[in-house]
């Protein structure tokens, strides 16, 4: 059975990769079989072949879009998961600050880009943009988190005539956070979005280092294949911070928690 | 000798905001060493007794009079579901109402494995509760409900989820729980079987009224163990509550 099992886990890793390096393959033999010139189409080869040139170039870019997305999350994370917090404390608050939390949530915040490029200067500009779009995810999901704790437990905190702290520490924190991670993870993906649509915006404005202003700036020049080099880097950087929290979404719920442990059967 | 009453109903009503009438006048004392049972069909306001006994919800009508606080401030109460934090081993799920009540680890320590110890837990203190079994989840709540050593203990169907074997088990548990810890129990039941096993009064209660139709004594000496389950005092217990609850469902269906 275990050995099954092992096979089996093999194949689900095997498979895919297979899948990919023959999409890559395919791709190579048709640029080639059909003579399409690099700066339409470049081949995987070329691609990796600008990488490694343009390296200090593009991996500077890298480390700069990588860390304003990094610290647009852990801003939209402190204050995201704060006001959730203070929601929490009174339905008076939650209802005085409602009208902005759904005007934050119907507006592609994204579209705001321009207009913050004008107020702020472009470096500032990017991590705002990325904090927003990562902002609300994070708060809607861990406002709903501390509400839905189990009426059962809610009940033995109050027959034992828990403090409201209490209840927070005890019981809500933990409660919400399956609900907290769900909201962190869309806030990773929507935070490297927003920061690379602002990057975008203030490319074309001239400014910028990131890798979104890379590629602008390759599409200029026709430079495809350092274009493609961009575009795999952002990629990357899209696998590695959803990585990274998957793994933390793991090690944190995998004991007690449906969500971690379906991943681990 | 008169036994010493812990809480006293007087007239209780209660009248949910949706206008659901569920409790209707209700005149009930629970007195020190009882295990008493409040047995209906569904929806005959039983829990709700439960509910208004702990806090969790208030009469709309008459009174719950406690003849010693202390006995309010510490009670233990077991629900419908084990309803056991998720996140939280076995261990610190029986440490909460402890830690809650400002313990520290070192002092409750001793408490927290001796209340395991009781319900045969010890081996599982490090488990986390989708380790259990639902028998082995709902000892832990047990056990997390006497670890404060309440004098009253409130008991909501807490077996009504378990096979035949489980519970059987589990009412012979709690019966040697309740001869060691000397405790009072309220427990409420659908089981006729369940209700005349284990409890010294059973209380019968009807849909209809939202109120008690029957009240009866069953003798404190008799020795509560499988003779007892065979016996012909049983037959004829069951019998009685049987017929008791016959009568309060047809009350309910308005015959």
């Amino acid at each position: 059975m275990k050995n099954i099992k092992e096979k089996n886990k093999i194949l689900d890793l095997f498979i895919p990769c297979i899948v990919f390096v023959f999409a890559l393959l395919a791709w190579e033999a048709i640029v080639s079989l059909k003579n399409i010139p690099i700066y339409i189409l470049p081949p995987p080869s070329a691609i990796f072949t600008k990488l490694v040139e343009d390296r200090a170039l593009l991996f500077n870019s890298l480390l700069v879009t990588l860390s304003v997305t990094l610290k647009a999350l852990a801003l939209a994370t402190v204050s995201g998961a704060g006001l959730a917090l203070l929601l929490a404390q009174s339905k008076a608050i939650e209802r005085a600050l409602l009208p902005f939390a759904i005007i934050l949530q119907v507006t592609p915040i994204i579209a705001i880009a321009p207009l913050l490029l004008v107020y702020l200067e472009p470096a500032k500009a990017v991590l705002v943009c990325a904090f927003l779009v990562a902002f609300f995810p994070i708060l809607s999901n861990t406002a709903l988190g501390l509400a839905s704790v189990d009426s059962g437990l809610r009940d033995l905190f109050e027959l034992y005539h828990a403090s409201a702290w209490q209840k927070l520490i005890y019981l809500r924190l933990p409660a919400a956070l399956p609900q907290f991670l769900a909201g962190l993870r869309i806030g990773g993906g929507l935070s490297l979005i927003g920061a690379i649509v602002a990057e975008l915006a203030a490319g074309a404005a001239g400014q910028g280092t990131g890798l979104a202003f890379r590629i602008v700036e390759a599409g200029f020049r026709l430079d495809i294949a350092r274009m493609f080099a961009a575009l795999t880097l952002i990629s990357a950087t899209g696998l590695f911070i959803y990585g990274l929290l998957a793994l933390l979404t793991y090690y944190l719920l995998r004991n007690w928690h449906e969500s971690a442990r379906d991943q681990t059967e | 000798m008169t036994a010493q009453r812990l809480v006293s109903l007087q007239n209780v009503s209660k009248t949910y905001p949706n206008g659901v009438k569920a409790l209707e006048n209700i005149n009930l004392e629970i007195c020190a060493g009882e295990t008493l049972t409040l047995l209906g069909p569904s929806g005959c306001g039983k829990s709700t007794i439960l509910r208004l006994i702990e806090g969790l919800a208030q009469p709309s009508g008459g009174e719950i009079f406690w003849h010693d606080q202390k006995i309010k401030n510490n009670l233990g109460a077991v629900f419908q579901e084990a309803t056991l934090m998720p996140w939280a081993s076995v261990f610190d799920n029986v440490y909460l109402p402890l830690r809650l009540q400002g313990h520290t680890l070192v002092q409750a320590k001793s408490a927290v494995e001796e209340s395991l110890e009781n319900v045969g837990l010890s081996s599982f203190a490090r488990a986390l509760p989708r380790e259990l079994s639902g028998g082995m989840k709902m000892r832990c709540a047990i056990a997390r409900a006497l670890v404060t050593k309440p004098a009253l203990i409130l008991m909501d169907e807490p077996f009504a989820a378990l096979d035949e074997v489980t519970r059987f088990q589990l009412n012979d548990d709690l019966i040697h729980l309740k001869e060691k810890l000397n405790a009072t129990i309220i427990f409420v039941t659908h089981s006729v079987f369940e209700s005349v096993f284990i409890s010294t009064r059973i209380v019968v209660m009807s849909k209809m009224q939202g109120a008690i139709i029957e009240n009866f004594e069953i003798d404190r000496s008799i020795r509560r163990d499988e003779n007892f389950r065979l016996s012909q005092r049983y037959s004829e217990l069951s019998r009685q509550a049987s017929t008791a609850l016959n009568h309060a469902m047809g009350l309910s269906r308005g015959k």
